[in-house]
């Protein structure tokens, strides 16, 4: 009787939104991540796809509920927007060098390219190489968000390939995509956040409790109210 | 055994200068390896105005402490750590508006000293001294605290670079990993290495070699390593370049280092960066339609 692996991360009625914000922006969500597991989180701008990863990350502020990570669990994270690498002498080992990556297993159309200074690789060559840095980066959690920007298909492609096989290792991937075509593609499951509805009154919020940790990820607080959750499995 | 026969031990004696000299020399030297190194991270952070910020603030330091009875090297490096503090409270405060505080602390240094300078006939040589650079009077205590650190930097450097790269390129992955960005450390170094620079070359020769060097190594450089190397050759080519120009023609020794550095500047970045690029793009072209 083969006994079933404890969770990477386990989420209970979380709603979750930005230090400062009188409301959540997300939730109350519940889900768990198992190894080797691929969810997907989908939903329109301002559904808190983002903010659920920064709470899940530590740093967004919790207003209810809970996360739960397994002892010991590493964690990598990637957000939205690139950083910016014009002008800075920086070339693709010194990128996979500082996350402790691989380049075992890049595309050859990359990995020929790696002695170049990123800011002279194509956006999304650049995209590619920085989520690879973090994608193999020695974790047992990574979550993407938006990864398949400025990828052109053979790029979106590259990308199932990698995540599938770093799946395979056991490792567990949460994939923030408004790309409702790649999401079918590489998970395993789907948590739908719906656009936000009405705001709910000021006060149904204790704004005074609970914050985790001093963020400053600079996103906007509190601008949209808590979203209608659907979690379907895919396979 | 004294400096002369020091240099004539060590096969120094046919320096183009003076022994008297030499300590000066190793003092502003120290501060020419560390400057650009630091210059690099900061320009990375896109703070390269900490930099005058930081060295004004010394200056107005130097000469309250001068007022006060206080040593100038005190002075100087208390109101620049002071300010590195005041920097990250002011960061957690007023998220989004970072770069407001560097041009917000230039412009109040620079107004504290202006207006001591002209209230206070000592205050005023001080500063004329403190901006221009006293490196030909700096003395053995200047050269031990200078050495310090130097190797300071470099230590702290070593231990902080790995996480100052991530907070720049993987902001996320690093916070995630429940690790702090080391911005008060980075700071407090810059700040302190700055405020003891400015006393030995000035405020105008310590900003020209935390700004110039890196400058031109990022345009040159293909890599992070290479680029501080080059920052540095260039940090301490120029300084003994002007070292020796402003000895031999009788010349400040800040103002012809900062003009030595830009006139390099100017002219290394008018010639075209060579860079291999992603390849060349297949261009076809079809006849109009009739």
């Amino acid at each position: 009787m083969s006994r079933q692996p404890a969770p990477l991360l386990s989420v209970t009625a979380l709603a979750a939104g930005w230090p400062g914000a009188r409301r959540p922006v997300c939730g109350p969500l519940s889900f768990a991540l198992a190894p080797g597991e691929i969810l997907g989180i989908g939903g329109a701008n301002g559904a808190g796809k983002s903010t659920l990863l920064a709470a899940i990350a530590g740093s967004a502020r919790i207003f209810a509920g809970s996360v739960e990570r397994r002892p010991g669990l590493r964690l990598a994270h990637q957000r939205q927007l690139p950083p910016a690498f014009a002008g800075v002498p920086f070339n693709g080992h010194d990128l996979l060098a500082l996350t402790g990556a691989s380049s075992a297993g890049l595309p050859p159309w990359l990995a020929s390219r790696l002695a170049l200074r990123l800011d002279t690789l194509s956006g999304g060559q650049r995209q590619f190489l920085h989520l690879w840095a973090s994608l193999r980066a020695p974790a047992d959690l990574v979550m993407l968000d938006e990864p398949t920007n400025n990828l052109d298909p053979a790029g979106v492609a590259a990308l199932e390939v990698a995540l599938r096989r770093r799946a395979a290792d056991g490792v567990g991937l949460l994939l923030v995509s408004h790309d409702a075509r790649f999401i079918a593609a590489v998970c395993g499951r789907v948590l739908q956040l719906d656009a936000p509805a009405e705001a709910p009154p000021d006060d149904e919020f204790d704004c005074d409790s609970g914050c985790d940790s001093g963020c400053d990820s600079g996103n906007e607080a509190g601008t949209s109210a808590t979203a209608s959750v659907s979690l379907e499995e895919r396979r | 055994m004294s400096a002369d026969s020091l240099l004539s031990a060590v096969g120094l004696d046919s320096l183009p200068f003076d022994a008297l000299f030499v300590g000066p020399f190793a003092t502003g030297l120290c501060f020419a390896v560390a400057l650009p190194l630091l210059g690099a991270y900061l320009r990375l952070r896109d703070e390269w105005l900490a930099a005058l910020a930081f060295a004004q603030t010394a200056a107005a330091g130097a000469l309250l402490a001068m007022l006060a009875g206080l040593p100038l090297v005190a002075g100087g490096v208390g109101a620049a750590a002071l300010a590195a503090a005041l920097k990250n409270l002011f960061d957690r405060a007023t998220r989004g508006a970072q770069g407001a505080f560097f041009a917000l602390l230039l412009v109040f240094a620079w107004a504290a000293s202006v207006l001591l300078a002209a209230n206070l006939p000592l205050a005023e040589r001080m500063a004329h001294a403190l901006f221009d650079g006293q490196l030909y009077f700096s003395d053995n205590a200047q050269l031990l605290t200078a050495s310090v650190c130097v190797l300071a930097a470099l230590v702290v450097l070593r231990v902080l670079s790995r996480r100052l790269l991530l907070a720049h390129f993987f902001p996320e992955l690093l916070r995630a990993s429940g690790i702090a960005a080391p911005r008060l450390a980075f700071d407090l170094l810059v700040a302190a290495t700055l405020a003891l620079a400015t006393m030995s070359i000035g405020v105008m020769g310590a900003f020209a070699l935390i700004f110039v060097p890196p400058l031109l190594a990022w345009r040159w450089a293909g890599t992070w390593r290479s680029g501080l190397l080059l920052a540095v050759s260039v940090g301490v080519l120029s300084f003994a370049a002007a070292f020796a120009l402003a000895l031999a023609l009788d010349q400040p020794f800040g103002p012809l280092l900062g003009g030595l550095l830009v006139s390099i500047a100017a002219v290394a970045l008018l010639i075209p960066a060579r860079r291999e690029t992603r390849g060349q793009t297949a261009v076809r072209t079809q006849p109009p339609a009739h």
